[in-house]
Formats: C-alpha cells, sequence, structure tokens
C-alpha cells in the first residue's frame, strides 16, 4: 500500500522535471533558416534540413508550410530565408531566383489486364467530366470506367487539373482518394478503375509486381527518365525560391538541396531527381 | 511508517484529480474544437453548412462551398448499419462464449475476439481495400461504397461488443442462475428472461462503445468507401464520412476550408453525443418497462 501512495507523486517529479529540462533546450547562438511555401516541396524539404543540420550543427532550418504562393511572397519580402513553390516562376516573379532540386511527374495508370493502351487528353478530360463512362468508348471492354479522384488540396491533383484545364468542381469521380499508395491498391484492385499518381510511386509498384499499367501521355511514356529529361508533359518542378545574392548558410542548404546526396530522400518520395 | 487514514486520503486524492482530469479533457477539447471552429462558423455561416449547393471548400470562404450534409447523413448510415449488423452477432457469440462453448473451445475464442479487438483500424482498412473491395466490385461498380465500410465496421466494432456483452454476461449473479435452473427452466428461456435482462446494462454498454468506435472511425473508412461527397442512392454507392474528410483534407487545408474542418469535427462530436445519450434513454426506458 504505501508503495501504491507514493506514485502519484513519483509521477508528478518526472513531469516537472520534463518539463523544466524541455524548457532550458534552447540554448541560441544558432544561425536560423527559415524556409516556408508550399505544401509538396515541405515534406522533402524537411528531410533535406535533417540531413543538412547533421553536417553544420550551428545551423537550424525551420520548414514551414503555406503554399506555393505563400513561399513566393514570403521570400520576397524577406520572411523567409528561402521560399518553396512547387512550379515554375511567372514572368511577373523575375526579381526572384529558382533553385529546381526534384520534378514531380503524375502518370495515369490502369489495371494491367485492361487492353486500353493509351487516352488522348480528350478521352482523359470526358472521362473525368463523366461526358464518357464506359470502356467501350475508347476502345475497351463493355464496363463502367471507375474514375479515381484525389482529394481536393493534394498536388497530384492540382498538376491534373492544371494540366487538362479543369475545374475540380466538374470532375464526376467514382472514387477519392488520399496518397498514391490508397490510388495503387484501388486500381490494382479494380480491373475497371482508371487514375492517376506520382510517376515514381507507380513504377515502383509495377517493380513490385502490382497488377497496373502507366499510360502514355501525348505519345510519351510515362517513366521518371522521360521526366527527367523533360519529354513528358504531366510534370512540374519543385523549386526552392530566392531573391538577390546567396551567400552564407543559405547559400549552402540550397547547394546541399541541389547536390546529389539529397538522391535518396528525393527517391523515398517518390518525386524525380533532376539532371545533375 | 503511513497510516491507512493518509494512505486513504492519498488515494483519495489522486482518484479525485484523475476523474476530474478525464471530464475537464473533455471540456478542453471541446473548447479547442469550438475556438477553431469559430472563424468558420463567423466566416462562412452557419447555414452555408446546410444550404450551399455542394462540399469544394475553398480557403476563402466567399469562393467556396461548404454543405456537410451528405457527409453526415454518411457517418449516420455507416454507423447504422455497422451497429445493426454486429450488435446481434456479438452477442450471440457471446452468449455462446458464456453458456455454450466447452471450456477446451471458449478459452482460445476469447483470445481471438480479445485479438481481434487490438487489431489496428488501418490493418482493417488495408485487408478491406485489397480483399473485400474487389469482391463488392464484382457485384457493379467501384466496390469502395457504403456497404464496404458498414461491413469493415461491422467487423472493427464486433469483438468490442462482444467482450463487453460477455463480462455483463459473466457478471450476472450466480444465484440467478441457479435459481432459474431450480424453477426447471430451459438454457434458452434463463438466458432470455434471466441472463440477458439482468446484464441489460452492460450490453448497452458495449453497443455505445461500439456505436462511438464507428462513428469516430477513420482510417478503416477512408480507404474503402470510396470518399464521394454525395447521398448514397444504394449500398453499393461510394460515400465520404465527416471522419475521412477530415482526414483526407486537413492536411492541405488554409483559412475557412481548415475553418471547415473543424466545424465538421465540432458536429461530429455531437453527433457521437447525441447518439450516447439516444442509447443511454433507450438504456433507461427499456429498464422502465422490465420493472414496470
Amino acid at each position: 500500500m504505501p508503495a501504491c501512495s507514493r506514485r502519484p507523486a513519483a509521477l508528478l517529479l518526472a513531469l516537472a522535471t520534463s518539463l523544466l529540462l524541455a524548457s532550458c533546450g534552447d540554448s541560441s547562438n544558432q544561425t536560423r533558416l527559415t524556409v516556408t511555401g508550399s505544401s509538396t516541396v515541405a515534406p522533402l524539404m524537411a528531410e533535406i534540413a535533417l540531413q543538412f543540420e547533421k553536417n553544420h550543427p550551428d545551423v537550424r532550418v525551420d520548414v514551414q508550410t503555406g503554399g506555393s504562393s505563400r513561399g513566393v511572397a514570403d521570400a520576397r519580402r524577406g520572411l523567409a530565408d528561402i521560399g518553396m513553390a512547387s512550379r515554375a516562376l511567372n514572368d511577373d516573379e523575375s526579381d526572384l531566383t529558382a533553385h529546381t532540386i526534384a520534378y514531380d511527374g503524375i502518370g495515369m495508370i490502369v489495371h494491367a489486364d485492361n487492353p486500353v493502351r493509351a487516352l488522348s487528353p480528350q478521352q482523359i478530360i470526358d472521362i473525368y467530366q463523366g461526358r464518357i463512362d464506359n470502356w467501350q468508348a475508347v476502345g475497351g471492354p463493355d464496363a463502367q470506367i471507375i474514375v479515381v479522384n484525389k482529394a481536393q488540396g493534394r498536388s497530384t491533383l492540382e498538376i491534373f487539373l492544371e494540366h487538362f484545364e479543369l475545374a475540380a468542381p466538374s470532375i464526376k469521380a467514382d472514387v477519392v482518394i488520399g496518397d498514391n499508395e490508397q490510388g495503387i491498391k484501388t486500381v490494382a484492385g479494380n480491373p475497371y478503375a482508371l487514375g492517376y499518381v506520382s510517376i515514381g510511386a507507380a513504377e515502383y509498384a509495377v517493380g513490385a509486381d502490382e497488377p497496373l499499367r502507366l499510360l502514355p501521355l501525348e505519345g510519351v511514356e510515362a517513366s521518371t527518365a522521360n521526366v527527367r529529361n523533360q519529354r513528358y508533359p504531366m510534370r512540374r518542378p519543385l523549386n526552392l525560391v530566392t531573391r538577390g545574392p546567396l551567400e552564407g548558410p543559405a547559400a549552402a542548404l540550397v547547394a546541399h538541396a541541389q547536390s546529389s546526396s539529397v538522391d535518396p530522400l528525393i527517391r523515398q518520395l517518390y518525386f524525380v531527381i533532376p539532371q545533375r | 511508517m503511513i497510516s491507512p487514514q493518509r494512505v486513504d486520503a492519498t488515494l483519495l486524492a489522486a482518484l479525485r484529480i484523475s476523474a476530474g482530469l478525464a471530464g475537464v479533457l473533455l471540456l478542453i477539447i471541446f473548447f479547442f474544437m469550438a475556438a477553431e471552429s469559430w472563424a468558420g462558423l463567423r466566416d462562412i455561416g452557419p447555414l452555408r453548412f446546410v444550404l450551399d449547393a455542394s462540399w469544394h471548400p475553398e480557403p476563402a470562404a466567399a469562393n467556396g462551398s461548404f454543405r456537410i450534409t451528405a457527409m453526415v447523413a454518411a457517418t449516420l448510415a455507416a454507423t447504422a448499419g455497422a451497429v445493426v449488423l454486429a450488435t446481434p452477432l456479438a452477442i450471440g457469440a457471446a452468449l455462446f462464449l458464456r453458456f455454450y462453448a466447452p471450456p477446451g473451445l471458449a478459452g482460445p475464442f476469447k483470445r481471438i475476439v480479445e485479438l481481434l479487438a487490438g487489431v489496428p483500424s488501418v490493418v482493417y482498412g488495408f485487408w478491406g481495400l485489397v480483399v473485400l473491395v474487389p469482391l463488392l466490385a464484382t457485384l457493379g461498380g467501384p466496390g469502395q461504397s457504403l456497404l464496404a465500410g458498414i461491413l469493415i465496421l461491422t467487423l472493427m466494432i464486433l469483438p468490442t461488443i462482444t467482450l463487453l456483452a460477455h463480462a455483463a454476461l459473466v457478471s450476472v449473479p450466480p444465484a440467478y442462475l441457479q435459481a432459474a435452473a431450480a424453477l426447471g427452466m430451459s438454457r434458452w428461456t434463463t438466458i432470455r428472461s434471466v441472463a440477458l435482462p439482468a446484464a441489460r446494462g452492460g450490453l448497452f454498454t458495449g453497443i455505445v462503445l461500439g456505436t462511438g468506435r464507428a462513428a469516430g472511425e477513420t482510417m478503416a473508412v477512408l480507404m474503402v468507401c470510396g470518399n464521394i461527397v454525395q447521398l448514397p442512392d444504394s449500398l453499393l454507392a461510394p460515400v465520404r464520412t465527416l471522419t475521412a474528410n477530415i482526414a483526407l483534407e486537413m492536411a492541405y487545408a488554409l483559412g475557412d476550408h481548415r475553418a471547415a474542418l473543424f466545424v465538421s469535427g465540432l458536429v461530429l462530436m455531437l453527433l457521437v453525443t447525441g447518439l450516447v445519450l439516444a442509447v443511454a434513454r433507450l438504456d433507461a426506458s427499456s429498464g422502465r418497462f422490465r420493472h414496470g
């Protein structure tokens, strides 16, 4: 019994100690770099930052998300040392410099048993807007097309909409998915499904013997190689955005992000390594 | 040495704190949800969650549309379906375990049910996606559907209800059962008119917890329901529940879109509270009926 009664006190003591320790961990003669912007680039940049901090213990990198527009705006106004944007810079943003750290390519996928070998952009648009709902209309079997779409806000959806110039509310989907893995499992589990995922993720799944096939787009095979050499159309660059001359730790971080030591991190997130 | 009175007083204080903590925690969560929702309720207005044309949220309230009624309906339909399917199965399993299973079987069977209760929901979801959904797709449609959600949720809440029902049946005083036996009642009559009524409270607790788990389940539902925001016109139609909506969109939501997701979380919390209260009322009124 006495042992029992001492336990809450011990627990409180442990709690208080841990709070105390947590509060005095912030010793600051460190340089702090703030990186803000695209939620697509952020997961990759967070990994790169961790790797960078290991080699530069005197630098702390703070990665925050908030969309590509915030990345550009923050870099321009100096609120962030480096901005992140999952698109090329526009003409009115020529005061900034873009440093491409990776590419993201999106591929259309069907089940391996699906006899359809290619879809034209117009056919894809018609299918996603509900004007074509049977595979027969595009040279396939007499079966309903199961249209797989991405959830609102996902960057994959944004690239897809932008490429085919579609508005989100005009899409008539049968299944809405979250991440690439769910998209792959959905299409691999339904012979009549049509979806789109990151090409890197799809290539990995095909390599792991998932019954899946990437469709070519505009005659170009959907492969990470074709995203890298910029032949494949449905892709976009993942950029770091800076203003003015780069120096100090910010220059070191950008250089690190463009070096081959981040290749495993890029591959891990199914992005495409740029030509170095 | 600490005196027994001292021990008692310390223990009482500790118990008061932990009991208070549970209550305070609920209040804190509620106020947090309300505070995060506030911007959404102010900018979007509560009516638009019901009257807007669809769910196509945007970070700025004026550009988006925010109707969540179809998702509320989907949550209710999936939960109700799962509870209706799981309850009789679970009570049947509990009765078998308590009254019919030979001792050699009862032990392993109970272990298996306990293991089932501990399987992480994402595993159920994954199994649903690669096994159940392709099976349902052969019936037509995408396979990811309200029915897939109901079946997965049934599977998930079945062990919860079974274990609580079994615990309730075990705690029926043996004297009741001995008296029933002495009156020459058959086993089934004993179960129907003695054991089940006496265990009623525990059975309802099981159903309440099962209902809560079904309504709050996220990952598994997200993986098998198809996530189309629509009122289901058949069991094979895909639906999106409130929880799936939050999980799908929260990571990328900004501004009023984010606030709208918190509003849907608040609605879900109120919904679960309502369901729990409703079941509790049912419990109370059926109690009056029994003794009346």
